[in-house]
């Protein structure tokens, strides 16, 4: 199989390059994380993040063949012969595939992500019915990989004002639970022609999200909670 | 060399769940606190833990403390300290139930309250055939619930986090006190001083030291590599949990919460043959009964698939209702690593590397403890250890399933409560940094710089892992285990002349990968060593030539030094804090 990989090392390179790999494939690696290990014991100088390699922490996120994805589990098998690998568009590049992640946490930061309520706590758990929680599945899920985000034409021209896919879905997370007691300052904080309304529902961010999520349809959620409000 | 400092009143190396809630204890009491984590926080490998957090909140049925704590000594194989787990079980309400108003997404019964379903070893009534409803659980997804929830709390509590900096040695004085670390800017290349009055290890685990693992790539141990190289010794290395329900040929975790929801496991004759070995517990035995009783199926031929070499773990049964509802994470690994649809088909599984009972020997206020003279557990000043990376001793030899994770978040609080109180007791001034503070990591740094040749670290890495996996598994041979020691110290000597290719400053990942091989070598060493030494079968140890638990010569820890890979031995707490000790017995489920 064939790997055309993006290379930029800043402390030698004036500019990013296009590098190519040659790899013989055993049946033992399935997954485009398998592969790059195995490029990478060739070429130590190939940096990429990775740690759990099961899809649930979000580092080894990159443009796979034009589409952002998470390494450890795109399939081998799913790929065609020639495979292009080029880091999260969007966002500055540190190294190789390695992006300067700052600006998509700050957004993230902005929509205050933790439950907020000062009422005084009860000796044991707050109640929460069953369909109560069941609200928050769909939510809760994220990884913070940013392949949404860094998928979004909207995050790409403002990514300083526009929240983004993955923050708008974490701001809904914290709206739709029924023991916060902030919706009325999270809403406050999202009625703005950017934060919230830069959103134009192309919906690039649900093509791409691996844990199948949907950030269109919570951030559509927040604009009814909206108007309903309004009215 | 001179190095940039900075001054903090406390350290925590490592941002998953034991350092988080160390962390959110130090900034709320309002001290200056720095996280250190080579990933981003949420990265950390707690987000793999599926199946729950033990709590004996009694949400499905009566539970209580005093049942748990002998679930978990008996769980152990009687060498876990029995203060340490009467401390754990006793506050395991309090920090559950805090999680829970920080916002945890914990599953909810009718009635409103947290969800718990059975895990393996967790019984009513000291041990009886009823399982307890214990583990409180988000889905099968509770770790990544709970280090999300645990990070958003120190986003609150506006803690300063360094992220992607890997720490690489522990700083000690001539007193043997620790005052802070060095550590390695991954983005820049440049290595920093912390200079703090304490210094929490919370590094995790290094289930990396063998080929296969349900670990992530960053658990490489690399607390106990910077302890060891500090002079502090490691405590129960030779205990590793094997999980039974690895997914066969790529290692990825199935939670035992699947038997848990009543999934159970099947030999290539289709026999449910957990009730041969555990007549009560049958699939809900504790790990190393059922990982052994695995193996013992594949070797004696009744493995399933051409090789022979797995096992099934059968769950479609209990309907795609609950599966998509309780298991949903579980049928999108199953589907993605195993080609199987759990729905309708078995998930083949086998025994798989997954957590490190010992570590640094710490107390249950989080104190690093080592011997000194006239003092068995003398604390190291300035220096505390909690989660995977530590060994209190509350798993002993073998590790309840839902145990970990409440591990982490209790002596996650109770390490960071004793770090603030240590603070406020001690003098204003930080005490000086020795001249020689940053010694030993400019040494490995200055050596990777300037080889040129040898062997690459990725090939003494993979060696390693080999290794450590032919000569230390689910059962030990006393010819393996001396042949393993062997081994283990020509790759030492082959990784003190390892070398890379990138001379790059910026996020030099061989380098970091480089760093790493050192303390898997000293972790994967004191593994094999205590390992050989151990006469006995306990727990996680099974050997051929000691079948059986030996109470009279082996009821002791294990501690490995690094100088000389000598070890000594210290007595188990038997006594509990308030309560009747739990005498040593015959473990059957």
């Amino acid at each position: 199989m064939r790997f055309n990989i993006y290379r930029y090392d800043p402390d030698k390179d004036a500019r990013p390059y296009m590098k190519a790999y040659e790899l013989a494939l055993e049946p033992t690696d399935r997954m485009l994380l398998d592969a790059l290990v195995k490029i990478k014991a060739q070429d130590d100088s190939l940096a990429f993040r990775r740690s759990c390699r099961e899809g649930v922490c979000g580092s080894d996120a990159m443009n796979i063949n034009g589409k952002n994805g998470l390494a450890c589990i795109t399939k081998l098998a799913d790929l065609p012969a020639q495979v292009t690998l080029r880091p999260l568009p969007g966002l500055p590049v540190v190294r190789d595939l390695i992006v300067d992640m700052t600006q998509f946490f700050k957004q993230y930061e902005s929509i205050r992500p933790y439950l907020i309520n000062e009422a005084p706590a009860p000796e044991r758990e707050r109640l929460q019915s069953p369909e109560a929680r069941e609200a928050l599945n769909g939510l809760y899920e994220c990884i913070l990989c940013a392949c949404c985000s860094t998928a979004c034409p909207s995050f790409w021209w403002n990514p300083d004002k526009f929240v983004g896919p993955a923050g708008l879905l974490q701001a809904y997370r914290f709206i739709a639970d029924t023991r916060d007691r902030a919706t009325a300052a999270r809403l406050d904080d999202l009625e703005d022609p950017y934060r919230l309304f830069r959103c134009h529902s192309i919906m690039n961010c649900v093509d791409v999200c691996p844990k199948n999520l949907n950030p269109t349809q919570a951030i559509g959620k927040i604009k009814d909670i909206m108007v309903r409000r309004a009215v | 060399m001179s190095l940039p400092v900075r001054t903090f009143d406390a350290m925590v190396v490592g941002a998953g769940g034991s350092g988080l809630r160390a962390a959110l204890e130090l900034a709320r009491a309002g001290l200056r606190v720095a996280v250190l984590s080579k990933v981003f926080p949420t990265r950390s490998h707690t987000v793999a833990a599926q199946g729950g957090v033990a709590a004996p909140l009694a949400n499905s049925g009566e539970d209580n403390w005093h049942w748990h704590m002998y679930d978990t000594v008996k769980g152990s194989d009687y060498l876990g300290d029995q203060d340490a787990i009467e401390y754990m079980c006793r506050r395991a309400v309090e920090v559950v139930v805090e999680l829970e108003h920080m916002g945890m997404p914990f599953d909810r019964l009718e009635n409103g309250k947290i969800y718990q379903r059975p895990f393996g070893g967790h019984t009513q009534d000291y041990g009886s055939s009823k399982m307890a409803m214990r583990a409180c659980a988000a889905a099968d997804r509770t770790g990544h619930a709970m280090l999300h929830t645990l990070y958003q709390q120190n986003l609150h509590a506006s803690t300063q986090f360094f992220v992607e900096w890997m720490a690489l040695d522990l700083i000690r004085d001539a007193d043997g006190d620790v005052l802070g670390v060095t550590a390695l800017e991954m983005e820049t290349g440049e290595t920093s001083i912390f200079h703090a009055k304490a210094t929490l290890l919370a590094t995790g685990g290094a289930g990396r030291i063998f080929a296969a693992s349900t670990n992530a790539f960053i658990n490489t141990g690399d607390g106990l590599g910077m302890a060891a190289r500090a002079g502090i010794p490691l405590q129960d290395m030779e205990f590793y949990q094997f999980h039974p329900t690895g997914v066969y040929g790529a290692g990825v975790l199935i939670t035992e919460g699947v038997r848990g929801e009543g999934g159970y496991l099947l030999n290539k004759d289709g026999e449910r043959f957990m009730e041969r070995y555990a007549p009560n517990a049958k699939d809900l035995a504790s790990r190393d009964v059922v990982s052994r009783a695995m193996t013992t199926e594949i070797k004696e031929g009744r493995g399933c698939g051409p090789q022979a070499d797995h096992v099934m773990l059968k769950l479609d049964h209990l309907g795609a209702a609950v599966i998509n509802q309780r298991l949903p994470g579980i049928r999108e690994i199953a589907i993605k690593f195993a080609n199987a649809d759990p729905i309708r088909e078995p998930i083949p599984v086998v025994p798989t590397v997954h957590y490190q009972m010992g570590g640094v020997p710490a107390n249950y206020l989080g104190e690093v403890v080592a011997p000194a003279p006239g003092n068995r557990e003398a604390v190291v000043h300035g220096l505390y250890a909690a989660g995977e990376c530590s060994c209190v001793s509350v798993h002993g030899a073998n590790r309840l399933g839902t145990n970990s994770l409440l591990d982490l978040l209790v002596f996650g609080k109770s390490s960071g409560e004793q770090m603030v109180k240590a603070i406020r007791e001690s003098p204003a001034a930080h005490k000086p940094l020795p001249t020689d503070a940053a010694e030993r990591s400019r040494a490995r740094l200055a050596r990777l710089d300037s080889a040129r040749s040898g062997e690459r670290v990725a090939e003494v890495s993979n060696d390693l892992r080999r290794v450590m996996q032919a000569h230390c598994g689910v059962f030990r041979f006393p010819e393996l285990l001396v042949e393993g020691v062997e081994k283990m110290q020509a790759i030492a000597a082959r990784a003190a002349r390892s070398f890379i290719d990138d001379r790059s400053r910026v996020f030099n990942t061989a380098r970091i990968e480089a760093l790493e091989l050192d303390n898997l070598v000293e972790t994967a060493m004191s593994t094999v060593v205590s390992a050989e030494a151990r006469k006995e079968s306990r727990g996680a140890q099974a050997r051929s030539d000691f079948p059986e638990r030996d109470d009279a010569n082996w009821l002791k820890h294990s501690l490995w030094y690094k100088d000389g890979s000598r070890l000594e031995y210290k007595p188990v707490h038997l006594n509990p804090l308030t309560v009747e000790s739990f005498e040593p017995k015959v473990r059957t489920y």
